[in-house]
């Protein structure tokens, strides 16, 4: 009985870590007022950073792998916030946009890797038969600094007023601007490493399609956990459970696996169905997707 | 009489003002707005900026606030030449402004706020919560730091703002109306707190309508008409009437404009019994509202914003749900905002802007947005754009709607031409109840003038008129009977010449009526 408790709760964090990271990482962008749909993408450029990275060698540098998946993902939300906030354009058009380009990025620039095992994988922390990746632990921390960050520190209070009143903070000389396009790259930065964790810790080897939904799933997840870091780690531990139940189903049903395929996009509307329920749309930032300009009200 | 013998008692000797302009102009494409606009403000004295819509004022602001740049002339501040470059610019120089509208995020504390655009790391609210309870103490601003924005009154964010301006060390405060949202006992604080600051020896400018307050709080007078300063007084020995002379360029009538309306025997017009109504956020908003309008009334309503007054409004309008029984004219009111209109039921929005029109379409396709389906507007299902161009025509002559032409849209027209032209359209159809949600707010004198002129004169003719108004002088000068909102109730209707500003400030605020001497003998009426 023990056993089958610490399974479902290893296997729930590990489906969570990626869930986690890109759920951060898009609360961060989000709390400033910019929606980023293209999760997906990014982490699919991270994931494919730092397995290409890991791939070049068996001694390869790990943390030069991660460092690579965060930049990728940097460097493909840099799009999004030239588009958003430097252009203007609508949020969540050039969200979509970045997660077809991403997963298609991905997809063609790895298929040199298809197949191909790391020798070299972010190994997992042991404690008798409970499993835990490095990743994990550093996602639950992160949980925990963004929430004292975003509440308790200047910087935090700046980007918060960012996204609910950009002119209340323009006028008392904030870069509105600048704000968002740091928490665009930081958000991307995250995709970027839940990515990672894909390639270097979840996965033994390359596969097509790596991310097969969690982005989007983590999208949606923001809503659900109202924006908040700490109720992430609950989201995305329920979330994570549900895949391993889908996991053991799969296994052992008549049900055709493709209906298991397209559980990440039901499971997207479970979650938004639910948050709407809880009322959570409520709590979005008071600014979330609308462009800032000066002057307009 | 020497200049600074006009600037109010603390200007020593010799000592430059706090604040000077100099032969500040600015143009817009087609407007001079600014025309070599001089103004001083010395220290401990209390300027008040007067003028009509369009008179400058919220350009000479701009250009105090960082917003923007003078074409020509000089702003210094201590003797010294400065250049404003941005808000935060401002405030780093002691200029601070209490805006008209709140610039709050409404999800955060007011520590936060306040905290906001400040310098250090950690704990940023936690440290600015002490300086503001210490502020709060020493000038009578009553803020409580730990409260959320979103729950606070419209005077207390307003003293939020004052106290952001204080915390930067504004010298010189600008007050942009900062009384049109408040009530009378609101307003009153303020005042005591304009005066505390003045005698720390801080400038202030007051902007206002309102000219008994100017009387009452300034020292002096500035008045801009038509983007040049027309005239600069000390408000000891000027009078309202003086004032509004200045303002206007011409005399203003002051006295009551309601003169004994319909008598208890007039019909009753609209019969409203037990309205009950959800607030949208699932609140009541209207709780068991039952009065009577009688025919070529003008029945006011008083009350805070957020009261009820809205929904109320609304739901006669037929755009809000509610329950109970409403007639007009005997027959049951009922059904879409559309099927009311045809039942003699007009509605002067509360939003002129969004509600009242569509910004983005034409004056002519505004004014026929009631009816431009039927006949005249309409042959068949085909529009007749001919007509439709004849009338707008005739509209903007009969109510001297300023607009470079009826194919204009009318988010380039101001505030109070979108105004006429709501009116022109909503009483074209000789409506029997006209609803009235601040139709004159944020309008000038000589416009405000038109659309209470236009009202009395539907009264005249049987019409009915409930007038929803934050401003108190505008509903003890119009209405027959006034009544109060609180909380989703409706108090009275009490005789309008049997209260007072005073007495209405105390209801609108949620005292007991019959509490109130004078008010009680009012009764309630079913």
């Amino acid at each position: 009985m023990d056993n089958v408790v610490i399974e479902a709760l290893v296997r729930a964090l590990a489906v969570g870590t990626p869930l986690l990271l890109a759920c951060l990482g898009a609360i961060l962008n989000e709390r400033a007022g910019v929606v980023n749909l293209g999760v997906e993408g990014l982490m699919a450029v991270g994931a494919l950073a730092a397995f290409a990275v890991a791939a070049g060698s068996p001694d390869a540098n790990l943390w030069l792998a991660v460092g690579a998946a965060m930049l990728a993902g940097a460097a493909l939300a840099l799009l999004h916030a030239v588009a958003t906030v430097t252009l203007r354009a609508n949020q969540f058009v050039s969200g979509l946009a970045l997660a077809l380009i991403g997963t298609g990025a991905a997809g063609l620039l790895g298929k040199r890797f298809e197949g191909l095992p790391l020798f070299n994988k972010v190994a997992d922390w042991t404690l008798g038969s409970f499993t835990i990746s490095p990743f994990t632990v550093a996602a639950l921390l992160l949980a925990g600094a963004m929430a004292f960050w975003l509440g308790a520190t200047r910087s935090g209070l700046t980007l918060r007023s960012v996204g609910e009143n950009p002119a209340a903070a323009d006028v008392l000389g904030v870069n509105v601007g600048l704000t968002r396009v740091l928490a665009v790259l930081g958000g991307g930065a995250l995709a970027g490493m839940a990515g990672a964790f894909l390639a270097l810790s979840y996965r033994s080897s390359w596969a097509d399609n790596m991310t097969a939904g969690l982005g989007w799933i983590a999208v949606a997840l923001v809503i659900f956990v109202g924006w908040r870091p700490l109720r992430a780690i609950a989201g995305a531990l329920f979330f994570g459970f549900l895949y391993y139940l889908q996991f053991r189903l799969q296994g052992n049903s008549p049900i055709p696996t493709e209906v298991f395929s397209a559980m990440p996009f039901v499971l997207v509307l479970v979650v938004l169905a639910l948050a709407g329920m809880r009322g959570q749309a409520g709590n979005a930032p008071a600014a979330l997707g609308r462009a800032y300009v000066r002057g307009e009200r | 009489m020497t200049h600074s013998d006009l600037s109010g008692s603390a200007s020593a000797a010799g000592a430059p003002p706090a604040l000077r302009l100099r032969g500040i102009t600015k143009r817009f494409p087609g407007v001079v707005a600014n025309d070599s606009v001089d103004l001083t403000v010395h220290a401990g004295e209390v300027l008040a900026l007067l003028g009509e819509n369009g008179a400058g004022k919220s350009t000479l602001i701009s250009i105090l606030y960082g917003l923007y740049q003078p074409d020509e002339g000089a702003v210094e501040l201590d003797g010294r030449a400065v250049r404003i470059g941005s808000p935060a610019q401002a405030l780093r120089l002691g200029i601070g402004l209490v805006p008209q509208h709140p610039l709050l995020v409404s999800r955060h504390s007011v520590a936060e706020n306040l905290a906001l655009g400040g310098a250090g790391g950690l704990f940023p609210a936690r440290r600015v919560a002490g300086r503001v309870r210490e502020l709060s103490a020493r000038y009578g601003l009553e803020v409580d730091p730990d409260s959320r924005v979103a729950d606070l009154s419209p005077g207390e964010k307003q003293r939020v703002e004052i106290v952001r301006a204080l915390l930067g060390g504004a010298r010189v405060l600008i007050l942009d109306e900062p009384t049109s949202v408040l009530t009378p006992q609101e307003a009153d604080g303020l005042f005591r707190v304009m005066r505390e600051l003045k005698a720390d020896g801080r400038s202030l400018i007051f902007i206002s309508h309102k000219l008994d307050e100017v009387l009452a709080v300034a020292d002096r007078v500035t008045v801009l008409r038509r983007g040049k300063v027309v005239g600069g007084v000390p408000t000891l020995g000027a009078t309202r009437e003086s004032l509004a002379e200045l303002m206007v360029g011409r005399s203003v009538d002051f006295t009551r404009k309601r003169a004994g309306g319909p008598g208890a025997e007039a019909g009753a017009l609209l019969s409203v019994q037990d309205l009950s109504a959800q607030g949208s956020r699932g609140l009541p908003a209207l709780r068991g509202v039952s009065f009577e309008l009688r025919r070529g009334e003008v029945l006011g309503v008083a009350g805070i914003a957020g009261n009820g007054q809205s929904e109320l409004v609304e739901v006669l309008a037929g755009l809000h749900e509610a329950t109970g029984t409403v007639t007009l004219d005997g027959q049951p009111l009922s059904g879409d905002a559309a099927g009311r209109f045809r039942a003699g039921v007009a509605h002067i929005p509360e939003d002129r802007i969004h509600s009242g029109t569509v910004p983005t379409m034409t004056v002519a396709e505004n004014l026929a947005l009631r009816d431009f389906g039927r006949a005249p507007l309409a042959r068949g299902l085909a529009r007749d754009l001919g007509a439709t161009d004849d009338r707008a025509r005739r509209e903007v002559e009969a109510y001297s709607v300023a607009t470079p032409g009826i194919h204009t849209p009318t988010r380039l027209l101001s505030g109070g031409n979108i105004q006429k032209l709501i009116l022109a359209r909503e009483l074209a159809g000789q409506p029997k109840l006209i609803l009235a949600v601040h139709p004159t707010y944020g309008l000038d004198i000589g416009a405000t003038d038109q659309v209470h002129r236009v009202l009395l004169d539907r009264t005249a003719q049987g019409a009915g008129v409930l007038l929803v108004s934050e401003d108190l002088d505008e509903l003890l000068s119009l209405s027959d009977r006034v009544a109060v909102m609180v909380g989703g109730s409706l108090l009275g209707p009490f005789p309008a010449d049997e209260v007072t500003r005073e007495s209405l400030g105390l209801l609108m605020g949620g005292a007991h009526p019959h509490s109130l001497p004078g008010a009680a003998q009012g009764g309630v009426v079913a």
